[in-house]
């Protein structure tokens, strides 16, 4: 039995985790951070839920297998790098536009963030696999 | 056209992703599986076309310009490796519809099998050396799961040489690539033709030896083969078929690309130490077979003694070896993997025995015994089967070479097709032709029968192609010809990656 004192933080702390990976994926564009880190941190966030709940509860938090995280990732990876060779120029070769955001103005959108978000997906997905497969082996 | 070179790459990555997201749906991956395998097999096919056709092709990932950017570069020599893998895929996913069982479809046994397809086509296209760990990486991961798979205890112990050598490997390769990125800032293996010869000779030496040792440990060279038969013969007989056909072949692969474009300046010690090598493995390799009882570890054990003879055509570094070389992957890839599928088949469980608890499957199944006579011939190099004309290519390039150690290395070449001649014979005597003992008879009959016939589809189709290589090698070899004169001077490789702007 997992203590009182965990299972009271861990919702606060996977919000704040969850809310970090993101900001690692998005800063990743310019500067340290990315796809690879923030899905690690995403998936350490889900990892701290197995530890104070069971898998199960995980797993009904999770909504979707992570089998099918990694295959959304996968997909998300091959369309980032085809937008680039539709756009006439080579596989995985960088498509930009800019696109208006209220409150922030013009924002720069390329493939090379549809690219981290495949790579976020797909790890987060790969260490989520492994992470409960080995939990329910222990159970 | 630009697109067909990233296409090897692309096909197992959309085949496995598309496999994810079907996880649960079993019959959709193994058409998935069946389905990304064929059109691999395309690709292959319109990639050599293309560069029989147009000769060498290259293209920039992302764009960004050649010494700088991730190149993939597809001469014949990886457009014939490309195409092989298509084959060895198709043949092993047809042979995987009923030989994988149900848990090991569950555990993702399809998306696996493509994430190595994806890795070893990686291997075979890209043109940077940094992006070749990558590519190795990437099929190791998939090897190592595919080889546990399964969870059975043989197999984890087989996993354990396997993953503790390839770890050694990978850190020595890496090793290699940063020292080498530290002394000339160049990993695009075209610039570091023209950028190594220009080092000093000691640290040209340390690292071509670093990169031996890196790529021997995956070919599987000696005196560093042992994770080999101990991990071949564990998993199920799709996974060691698809093993034999590409695993060493990817480390071969490397080696030969390594040592023709990169480390050739001081060839003569070099390749002195790789023919000694080649014939240390070959002999070591038979002679560890001969004292095997199981069919799939004598099998295992003559696969490293064969790459002993790829190495060999590469030691010798003539053109017409360095065609027997890629003249003996292709045929052994083809030939193993199929010896390999019917060692599958001569039970009805599927498991490997020692040769004492078999017997009279020639009456049993005459056919099965006369795909398994003219492979294992094939195997052990009699004419006019394919492994025939790999071995006479060798021999007579050695023979032209006509140093002392060339003869003795094809002294040892000859002697070791008769060892393997014998071995094989073992197996035909004892699984075949002899009747089939008592205690056969009063072990119980598996309670669960596989549907055989589709088992035997690709068994046929892979003799037919090992046969059609052997009776008319003519078409075959004129391209690998062009394929070893490409590799033997490498102006125009490094012309399609570099552009006209260097020599």
């Amino acid at each position: 039995m997992p203590s009182l004192i965990l299972r009271a933080v861990t919702p606060v702390l996977i919000l704040l985790l969850i809310i970090v990976s993101i900001y690692a994926l998005l800063r990743g564009h310019q500067e340290p951070g990315g796809g690879f880190v923030g899905g690690l941190i995403i998936a350490a966030a889900f990892s701290l839920h197995v530890l104070a709940y069971d898998v199960p509860s995980t797993r009904r938090l999770l909504r979707v297998a992570p089998q099918t995280l990694m295959g959304l990732g996968l997909s998300t990876i091959l369309l980032s790098g085809i937008l680039g060779l539709l756009a006439g120029g080579a596989f995985l070769e960088g498509v930009w536009m800019a696109v208006p955001v209220p409150g922030l103005g013009l924002v720069d959108v390329g493939t090379p963030v549809l690219f981290d978000v495949g790579v976020y997906a797909a790890v987060m997905g790969m260490v989520l696999m492994i992470i409960l497969m080995v939990a329910e082996m222990n159970t | 056209m630009k697109v067909l070179l990233v296409l090897p790459v692309l096909v197992p990555m959309a085949t496995a992703a598309l496999a994810l997201l079907f996880f649960r749906r079993e019959r959709i991956q193994r058409a998935l599986g069946l389905l990304g395998s064929l059109v691999e097999l395309g690709v292959g096919v319109a990639l050599l076309r293309a560069v029989v056709r147009g000769g060498i092709q290259s293209t920039q990932l992302g764009g960004w310009p050649s010494p700088y950017g991730i190149t993939f570069v597809v001469d014949l020599f990886s457009a014939l490796m490309v195409l092989l893998a298509g084959t060895i895929a198709v043949a092993t996913s047809i042979y995987s519809v009923s030989d994988i069982d149900r848990e090991r479809r569950a555990h993702g046994f399809y998306p696996l099998m493509h994430v190595l397809l994806m890795g070893t086509n990686g291997v075979f296209v890209t043109g940077d050396l940094f992006n070749l760990y990558v590519w190795f990486e990437v099929t190791l991961i998939a090897s190592f799961v595919l080889l546990v798979l399964g969870n059975e205890r043989p197999q984890m112990q087989g996993a354990i040489k396997y993953v503790a050598m390839n770890l050694i490997s990978s850190a020595l390769f890496l090793t290699g690539v940063g020292i080498l990125y530290g002394s000339v800032h160049a990993l695009n293996m075209a610039d570091l033709s023209l950028k190594v010869p220009t080092l000093s000779a000691p640290i040209r030496t340390t690292l071509a030896m670093i990169f031996l040792v890196a790529f021997g440990i995956k070919a599987a060279v000696f005196p560093l083969f042992f994770w080999l038969p101990d991990s071949y013969h564990t998993p199920p007989v799709t996974v060691t078929a698809l093993f034999a056909g590409l695993l060493t072949k990817v480390g071969v692969y490397a080696l030969v690309r390594v040592f023709t474009l990169v480390f050739v300046s001081d060839g003569e010690s070099t390749h002195a130490l790789l023919l000694g090598i080649a014939a240390f493995t070959m002999a070591v390799g038979v002679l560890g077979a001969v004292s095997q009882r199981e069919v799939r570890r004598i099998l295992a054990f003559h696969s490293v003694s064969q790459v002993g003879y790829m190495v060999m055509g590469l030691g010798l570094f003539t053109s017409s070896s360095l065609a027997g070389a890629i003249f003996f992957v292709l045929h052994h890839a083809i030939i193993k993997s199929n010896l390999f599928l019917i060692s599958g088949l001569m039970r009805p469980d599927g498991k490997d025995v020692r040769l004492d608890f078999q017997g009279g499957l020639l009456s049993r199944s005459p056919g099965l015994s006369a795909c398994f006579l003219v492979t294992a011939l094939s195997l052990a190099g009699l004419p006019p089967l394919s492994g025939f004309w790999a071995k006479l290519i060798l021999v007579r390039s050695g023979l032209e070479v006509g140093s002392r150690g060339a003869a003795a290395v094809v002294a040892t070449s000859l002697a070791v097709g008769l060892v393997t001649l014998i071995s094989m014979t073992k197996i035909w005597n004892e699984a075949f032709w002899k009747p089939a003992p008592p205690e056969a008879e009063l072990a119980p009959r598996p309670r669960v029968s596989r549907p055989r016939a589709l088992l035997y589809v690709p068994v046929v189709l892979m003799t037919a192609l090992g046969v059609t290589i052997g009776m008319a090698p003519e078409p075959l070899l004129e391209i690998v010809r062009r394929a070893a004169a490409q590799l033997a001077d490498p102006t125009e490789y490094v012309r399609a990656v570099l552009g006209d702007a260097r020599p």
